[in-house]
């Protein structure tokens, strides 16, 4: 379970967060949504540890964020950043074993449980071999999953996971993603801009603006029962595609 | 300061073990031919008088160098005249006598052996046609033809007062100003032998005095300073080594000016090797020359002896410079400002800085050689990690990684393609700039190139310069092999 409570982080005086609340339970896969400069990737980085904020606690199946070193914590949080995020001077597969091999794992155990994963996920075994450049944008991001779960952390955190992705593979690695989310069996908060895209993974969305939560809830609650103008606004802009009997 | 004593630390430790590995007697000798053949003279007659080894540091560079390495130790002894002990040693032009000049440098631990047997000083030379023609021995001949002869001086035989001021006050000369010419020493000599000039000024032993069939004037009433050649040697040398000492005390009164004229010609004119006319003029046979190949060897050992420590030095140092750099703005700048401003001055004046810190020999050179590949290692580091996206650091925080593991795993991996064009830009400039170290007696391919240029002989030059520019393309290729080895693939430039 991951559990934010009341997160307020002001920079330069001015509010980024604003008393955030929200709560993913175990095995579920909520959706973070948000236009930029909204605060969602703030928020994304004091999930992860990697800044401070002035109020408030994160916490993984009650344990604090505040109690961990960064090391510590980054084994509880499997991380996936926009576009795969893969570091591009070694193969997948060695992106995938990086911190595991830092831990001292050896190289069965390694070998192992990257094997394991990469059936999750369904990646074909000769891609591990490759490097970044020679992967596509669906590849990538299989991998940086592998490397996100393979310390087995209790919470995975995706950045925009399809933000670079063209529409067809999108949509055929959309479904792709739900079965690895529900085969992992991970608590998964993802953050993204793109309604369609939290809408087909996520069970719960918050929706994220000016450091505000406006609404938690699903989409059909958001989209019936808006808590706020804006959020209606928000919906409206991102069905931009004329009707069939709008098209002549 | 810390920086620099620490670098003092590292090069003196290196060099002293070098020096300890062997108790030899370093003749040294400046960078102009007689100092060349008198050099070797010096050392092949301690060689067939003793058994003590002989290390030969000829062509080093001014008198202010060799004089700094005397006293520090680093070589033992060298030929020089007494006028310049007096004026540029001592700085008291009025003594005159060699019993005068020994007490005089007895206070730096250093003494003087008598004259070797000539003065090699200014003269005023015409040429033998001319002499005969109009009846000319000494300068005092010159009245009668005073107002038409036409002269060419150099200009510091025009500006110094021991010149052309007082020696026409002391011979009461009177030439037409109209046609005395101001030029480049070497240049008269060109000028007399086209008819352009009638008279010039001369050093009294100078080969081309004898290549241009030119008379030297008598210098009837003792006007020009004397410049006797002595050997200057440390005290402490001429204590623990007398015998040898002596034997070069041995020489005095033995080189006359027509001789020391003839082996200046043999080396200048028909470039006779100095070891051969050393041997000639000792009446020994002629030292089994060990050839070309020996000594190119022996260069590539001490060249790659100096280029190989300061490479060392600017990896350990430069590297971590670069990292602090980009940690801390300050000191970053600070940084590389300093090892900028290093890399502007000119490399001969940075070995004279240095020698008063590190004396002369092997470390003034590779303290300079560290200071001067530091820039392209440190420069390098900064931009290369500097270039970094910063997204992959922030990535490998939130994997888990800590600060040495993101610096090991991720930082220098992805900077390595930079960092290593750096060493390499350090390595072909170390290569370059080590020519020079032989003006301090550090040896390397410098020593042919300089003596090359004393003596205006290609062939010797040669003998440096091309081992030196296969050193650096060898260089060259082992850097390509080592990017393949150290450049993670996937960074490669692609074929």
């Amino acid at each position: 379970m991951l559990k934010l409570q009341n997160i307020c982080k002001t920079f330069e005086g001015r509010p980024v967060l604003d008393d955030v609340n929200l709560t993913v339970p175990k095995g579920v896969t909520h959706a973070l949504i948000g236009s930029s400069g909204s605060g969602k990737t703030t928020l994304l980085r004091i999930t992860l540890g990697l800044i401070p904020f002035d109020k408030g606690y994160v916490k993984i199946n009650d344990q604090t964020l505040l109690s961990f070193t960064q090391v510590e914590w980054a084994d509880r949080i499997g991380y996936v950043p926009q576009d795969g995020g893969l570091f591009p001077h070694i193969s997948a597969k060695n992106n995938v074993a990086l911190v595991a091999t830092l831990r001292g794992w050896n190289k069965s155990r390694i070998n192992d449980r990257v094997e394991e994963l990469r059936k999750v996920v369904d990646l074909d075994p000769e891609i591990l071999t490759h490097f970044p450049r020679e992967m596509s944008g669906g590849q990538k991001q299989r991998v940086s999953i592998m490397r996100a779960a393979m310390m087995d952390p209790a919470v995975m955190l995706l950045d925009e996971p399809m933000a670079a992705l063209d529409p067809l593979i999108r949509s055929s690695l959309q479904q792709e993603l739900k079965s690895i989310f529900q085969r992992l069996g991970k608590t998964v908060l993802l953050v993204t801009h793109d309604l369609g895209e939290a809408v087909y993974l996520a069970e719960q969305l918050t929706m994220l603006h000016e450091g505000r939560m406006v609404q938690t809830g699903t989409y059909r609650e958001l989209l019936l029962h808006p808590a706020s103008p804006f959020v209606t606004q928000f919906i409206n802009a991102q069905r931009t595609l004329p009707d069939a009997s709008d098209v002549k | 300061m810390r920086r620099i004593r620490l670098i003092a630390f590292v090069v003196g430790t290196l060099t002293s073990c070098a020096a300890l590995a062997a108790h030899t007697i370093v003749i040294a000798g400046k960078i102009f031919t007689e100092s060349y053949v008198l050099g070797e003279i010096g050392a092949q007659t301690i060689e067939s008088s003793s058994h003590v080894p002989v290390t030969r540091k000829l062509g080093m560079g001014s008198t202010g160098i060799l004089f700094e390495a005397l006293r520090s130790g680093a070589i033992d002894v060298y030929p020089d005249y007494t006028g310049t002990l007096a004026e540029a040693i001592l700085k008291r032009p009025e003594l005159k006598s060699i019993d005068e000049i020994r007490q005089g440098l007895a206070g730096s631990g250093l003494t003087i052996s008598d004259s070797l047997g000539f003065n090699d000083t200014y003269a005023l030379a015409v040429k033998e046609e001319f002499a005969e023609k109009h009846n000319l021995h000494s300068i005092g001949d010159l009245i009668p033809i005073q107002s038409s002869i036409r002269a060419a001086f150099s200009y510091e035989f025009m500006d110094r007062k021991d010149g052309y001021p007082g020696l026409v006050g002391s011979y009461h000369l009177n030439f037409n100003p109209q046609k005395i010419n101001r030029m480049e020493h070497t240049l008269s000599f060109q000028a007399i032998d086209q008819n352009a000039a009638d008279l010039i000024d001369v050093y009294s032993t100078d080969a081309k005095i004898k290549k241009l069939n030119l008379r030297v004037l008598k210098d009837d009433h003792n006007y020009f300073p004397v410049y006797q050649a002595v050997w200057v040697a440390r005290q402490g040398f001429a204590d623990k080594y007398p015998r040898e000492w002596q034997a070069l005390r041995g020489l005095e009164g033995k080189i006359s000016e027509e001789t020391m004229l003839d082996m200046n010609a043999q080396a200048d004119i028909q470039k006779i090797p100095f070891e051969k006319i050393a041997a000639q003029f000792l009446g020994s046979d002629s030292p089994t020359s060990k050839g070309w190949l020996h000594e190119v060897a022996r260069r590539t050992k001490e060249h790659l002896w100096l280029v190989g420590v300061s490479l060392l030095f600017s990896v350990l140092v430069g590297i971590p410079l670069g990292v602090t750099a980009v940690r801390f703005h300050a000191a970053g700048q600070a940084i590389l400002l300093s090892s900028a401003v290093v890399q502007t001055i000119p490399s001969l004046a940075l070995l004279c800085f240095l020698i008063p810190v590190f004396g002369v020999g092997t470390k003034p050179a590779l303290a300079a050689l560290c200071l001067y590949s530091l820039l392209p290692v440190v420069l390098n580091t900064f931009t290369g990690i500097r270039a970094v996206n910063p997204i992959h650091l922030e990535n490998a925080r939130a994997f888990g990684l800590n600060r040495r593991q993101v610096l090991f795993k991720v930082v220098l991996p992805l900077a390595s393609p930079t960092l290593l064009a750096g060493i390499k830009t350090a390595t072909i400039v170390s290569i370059g700039t080590a020519t020079l170290a032989a003006l301090v007696g550090a040896g390397g391919y410098g020593v042919p190139i300089v003596s090359g240029l004393a003596l205006n002989d290609v062939p010797t030059i040669l003998m440096g310069a091309i081992p030196a520019a296969l050193m650096a393309l060898v260089a060259h290729g082992i850097f390509e092999l080592l990017g393949l080895a150290l450049i993670p693939a996937s960074l490669r430039r692609r074929p």
